[in-house]
């Protein structure tokens, strides 16, 4: 009996150590960065050029702009939004969550991708949709969730314009936020999906399958805009500034971005002086 | 593999066990022994997070959380961030969501006690304390472990709740459930399949040791 208690001595021992483990978070002097998923790929690229040329970190968490834009406004301790589309990043310079009014630093653009045994013929038209969901050889197609993730707001558009939102409807899986979307599509689970133009590009997708690129004049410009959020530090203006420097829109162009027409060069106008 | 995940996650289970452990004997002993007002009902609420959807906490969590709640503002002016979003947010949420995984193996634990050995011993001349140490903890550990290693695993792979309340930050609130999830967003496939390997060789082992001292304590009764 003396002798279970002892080994439960020795648990609570045991369990009591691992709690020697830091409670507390770590140092914050690394900025949270909170970025649309669409920057899934695009986005650590930059952060490592950012490494090399300042010597300084960045951690990154990627998900839908509209729940991001949500968590921030919750409080959330994110330094920086990078947004998938400006209305979100606006909304926070309304009720007084950032430092600045914004920057547009991207424009995103739309592709269609199939995986690589679809019945569905890729093109810009979208004709290979409309024949395969003709033929009733869709069954699943994938957009992230219109409801609150701008790249699916823009599929829906572009579905729409097209004639086919009616007829894909029923068969539309919604992905949390667009890299989920690709996700279902690249799997082959879905015959084919809407997604963003910089994740089809990503080496991962690319080889999985084939797209097209999709006209921009089909949808409202997916215009994506940051904002410095009220607790950024040094680090995080650093990383919003180099992020509008020509090493940063070079990577974004390689992903598929198209740039801002007006580049925005050297510091950002700042509202309020650092704490 | 992302170790900061893993670690943050094994930080967070073993907190929870750690408050759940004196929270859990004290509830499941009650509710075991006692007679009261209200019991039934509290047993009811007790269990509650296991039928409810992690959605629905991480909603309520959220609210409550949030800087846009009272509650919420309270928790800001005295901690200095807001409790969502946070590791200690986290852990609240575990905490919940732990409950009925924490109480009901010890209360079954502590019902199986039979009911005069206590004032048997006490007749001795035991005290409570010795009563409680050297009688009851002993018979009842098998089921108080079972316990720790539910609550363990299951605070592992929690993911609801995270997601809704945690915001995904690395190192914070970025657990090896949600790293995951990360990971397959991003189609880095070999890195989520090593995390769900190492995730589910824990949960066997946690099984396994559940299991085992249902087993001995079952064989302990006849």
């Amino acid at each position: 009996m003396y002798e279970r208690i002892r080994r439960l001595a020795a648990i609570a021992t045991l369990l009591a150590g691992a709690l020697v483990l830091p409670f507390a978070a770590q140092a914050s002097d690394v900025p949270n960065i909170a970025a649309a998923s669409d920057l899934q790929f695009a986005l650590p690229d930059i952060a490592v050029a950012f490494e090399r040329a300042t010597g300084q970190s960045v951690r990154l968490s990627f998900g839908s702009s509209g729940n991001f834009r949500q968590q921030i406004a919750d409080g959330a301790p994110f330094d920086l939004f990078l947004s998938a589309d400006a209305s979100y990043a606006d909304a926070l310079v309304r009720e007084r969550r950032t430092l600045d009014a914004g920057v547009i630093y991207a424009i995103g653009r739309l592709a269609l991708f199939v995986a690589n045994d679809s019945p569905i013929a890729p093109d810009a038209e979208l004709r290979g949709v409309a024949a395969a969901l003709a033929a009733g050889r869709v069954s699943k197609f994938a957009i992230a969730n219109p409801a609150h993730a701008p790249y699916g707001r823009a599929a829906q558009q572009v579905l729409t314009h097209a004639g086919l939102w009616r007829s894909i409807e029923p068969h539309l899986v919604l992905g949390e936020n667009v890299s989920q979307a690709a996700q279902f599509a690249a799997s082959g689970a879905a015959q084919g999906g809407i997604i963003a133009y910089s994740l089809v590009r990503a080496p991962g997708i690319a080889q999985r399958g084939r797209y097209a690129l999709l006209p921009a004049s089909g949808h409202d410009p997916l215009v994506q805009k940051m904002v410095l959020l009220q607790r950024a530090d040094a680090t995080a203006r650093a990383f919003y500034a180099f992020l509008q420097q020509p090493a940063a829109r070079a990577i974004f162009e390689r992903y598929g971005f198209d740039l801002p027409p007006q580049p925005m060069m050297g510091t950002p106008s700042v509202r309020r002086a650092p704490a | 593999m992302d170790w900061q995940a893993l670690t943050l996650s094994l930080r967070l289970a073993t907190w929870t066990v750690v408050v759940l452990l004196p929270i859990g004997v004290l509830v499941a002993r009650a509710l075991a022994w006692r007679r009261f007002v209200g019991r039934r009902l509290t047993e009811a609420a007790l269990a509650l997070p296991l039928v409810l959807p992690p959605t629905v906490l991480g909603y309520y969590l959220l609210s409550a959380f949030g800087t846009q709640s009272a509650l919420g503002r309270a928790f800001v002016s005295l901690l200095g961030h807001p409790l969502a979003f946070s590791f200690a947010g986290l852990l609240v949420a575990s905490l919940i969501f732990n409950l009925p995984f924490a109480i009901q193996p010890m209360q079954r634990a502590f019902e199986a006690i039979p009911a005069d050995i206590r004032p048997a011993a006490a007749c001795c001349g035991m005290s409570p304390w010795r009563i409680f140490t050297g009688i009851e903890l002993p018979l009842a550990w098998p089921g108080v472990l079972s316990a720790l290693v539910l609550t363990f695993a299951h605070t592992l792979g929690e993911f609801g709740v995270v997601l809704m309340v945690g915001g995904n930050i690395p190192g914070e609130t970025r657990t090896i459930a949600i790293a995951i999830y990360d990971r397959v967003q991003a189609f880095d496939t070999s890195a989520a399949g090593l995390m769900a390997a190492v995730l589910l060789a824990l949960s066997l082992i946690a099984i396994a040791i559940a299991y085992s001292t249902s087993w001995r304590t079952e064989a302990a009764r006849g």
